[in-house]
């Protein structure tokens, strides 16, 4: 396979119809895992970096995981194939200016995602569509153990995985859910709830990981720490953090309904009209109007079956996706007629916004 | 101290000063004007003080002299330039430095969660078998005969114990 088969096979992230996809987008699990023996991939030098990258290359491909998958070394491939990584989720920002010895696995569905020579020798990845944690786990879980059997992972009885970083030890577990979150936007309350979850002990980041901004109302939460605590311990404690956002969310929208429904209705409809009729749209202009639409559509404003298609246009109206699919490369002004163009047609035959809530039964 | 605060981050003034309580934990950081711009303290929405302070809590303030990892040969320098380590053996080397800091990085300092059983279980195979085998080199250089065999019938008792395992 590869990397262009990726953006038309159906995956866990963009095909998704579920309605519990509302508020969580999707979870995703990560677990930092490194060779006894090997120096880390940061502090490795050349020879070691493409020794270490080929013993986990065979060990990961070898898993019933990754039968059929994209299995790709970062330098083999071009800086637009690995801008679409980046927007999918499937390697990071860090992975995709990797020197020499670096690469990444894929599996068939992209559930599951292995980078390696990372900061640490493996980074293994597990993206489920939804409120998943549980599943997530289990599911990571199972790879990790595959991958154990053939790899001897530096592991210390009292401080857990050892990773390049002290702030990875223990489980080497970092856990985090994609939440949609319109309404605590609208209300200004955002910054509250950075704030209660990080006294939590729980990190609160853009789109697109640390130091993203949260364009489309979208932000990433996930646990700060990985030491003294078991998996199950983490997960449950990250779950009732995101179970209480939901809640607030919930919350934020029938206070805004209740209080003036008109103004969210005219965001919503204003949304539409531009992506209907616009023909200029920066990347952080068409997230912020998706995520209206994307609002609309757990209103009852839009048929709940369109919900699935405003999370591809999350991923799809990002520059490496809209490149890729015009084969070309454009500078940021020619991405923004691409961009609007893609969104026009997109939007010409979608259903008209209905505001008449009343009828509806609230789901 | 009678200095002015520097940055956390960079050998310039401080003049944003954060103090946060994480885990009922009072943390401080003061940065001058251009990290704190870096690190986006003035954009609530994606700023998070606990990422910083993990970072900053990296620069250990007691210098344990100038240890240099055997293994690896990554010294204590490189850790605070880089905040990462070389080599897993470098949590040995450096277990005086790492310890202090995992308090206030952690909500623990005992790991609890998954063990590689079977990891460990090979590594302590292969450090057995690794012993055995040195102890046959001696006995057999030293022309103790009766030694070097009886530790030979070990050897391949202790390797065939171990494949009927792992076959299971």
């Amino acid at each position: 396979m590869t990397i262009s088969s990726l953006i038309d096979t159906p995956s866990e992230l963009t095909d998704s119809v579920s309605t519990k996809t509302a508020i969580v987008l999707m979870t995703r699990i990560r677990l930092a895992r490194n060779l006894a023996g090997h120096a880390f991939p940061g502090w490795a030098k050349p020879a070691q970096r493409v020794e270490s990258f080929a013993l986990c290359r065979a060990a990961v491909a070898a898993t019933p995981q990754m039968k059929r998958s994209v299995d790709v070394a970062i330098a083999d491939i071009t800086e637009l194939e690995r801008q679409i990584l980046v927007e999918r989720h499937l390697i990071s920002r860090e992975l995709s200016g990797a020197k020499a010895g670096a690469g990444v696995i894929i599996s068939k569905d992209q559930a599951f995602s292995v980078m390696m020579n990372e900061e640490d020798h493996l980074r293994i990845q597990v993206l489920r569509a939804g409120f998943n944690l549980k599943r997530a786990w289990s599911s990571i879980n199972d790879l990790d153990s595959a991958l154990e059997d053939n790899l001897d992972f530096a592991f210390s009885p009292t401080l857990g995985y050892l990773t390049a970083c002290p702030t990875n030890l223990g489980t080497g577990m970092r856990a985090s859910a994609m939440m949609h979150l319109p309404a605590l936007v609208i209300s200004n309350q955002m910054e509250k709830i950075v704030r209660a979850v990080n006294q939590l002990g729980m990190v609160v980041r853009g789109l697109f990981g640390e130091g993203s901004d949260a364009s489309g109302s979208i932000f990433q939460i996930s646990n700060q720490t990985t030491l003294g605590e078991s998996e199950a311990e983490i997960i449950k404690r990250l779950g009732s953090v995101l179970q209480s956002i939901v809640e607030h969310e919930l919350n934020a929208r029938g206070k805004l309904l209740e209080a003036d429904a008109s103004k969210l209705f005219d965001k919503v409809g204003r949304a539409f009209g531009i992506l209907q009729n616009s023909h200029l749209l920066s990347s952080s202009e068409a997230m912020n109007l998706l995520s209206l639409i994307r609002l609309g559509v757990d209103l009852g404003s839009f048929p709940e079956a369109r919900r699935a298609m405003i999370d591809r246009l999350f991923i799809e109206a990002q520059p490496g996706h809209l490149q890729h699919a015009q084969k070309g490369e454009f500078d940021p002004g020619q991405r923004d007629v691409i961009r609007a163009t893609r969104l026009r047609s997109e939007f010409a035959d979608f259903v008209r916004p209905d505001f008449d809530l009343k009828n509806k039964t609230k789901s | 101290m009678a200095n002015p605060l520097k940055c956390d981050l960079c050998p310039k003034p401080a003049t944003v000063h954060l103090t946060q309580i994480v885990n009922s934990k009072v943390h401080k950081v003061d940065l001058c004007e251009a990290c704190a711009q870096a690190k986006g303290v003035t954009d609530p929405s994606g700023f998070s003080l606990s990422d910083l302070l993990l970072k900053a809590s990296l620069n250990p303030e007691s210098s344990v002299g100038g240890l240099r990892c055997e293994r690896c040969g990554f010294t204590q320098s490189d850790f605070k330039k880089h905040g990462r380590f070389g080599c897993p053996i470098c949590y040995e080397t450096f277990r005086g430095v790492v310890e202090p800091m995992l308090e206030t990085m952690h909500n623990g300092t005992a790991h609890t969660g998954k063990i590689p059983h079977r990891a460990i279980e090979r590594k302590s195979f292969y450090d057995r078998v690794a012993r055995l085998e040195l102890d046959l080199a001696e006995a057999i250089k030293s022309e103790r005969y009766e030694d070097a065999a009886r530790t030979r019938d070990e050897i391949n008792q202790v390797k065939q114990a171990f494949n009927q395992h792992v076959a299971l």
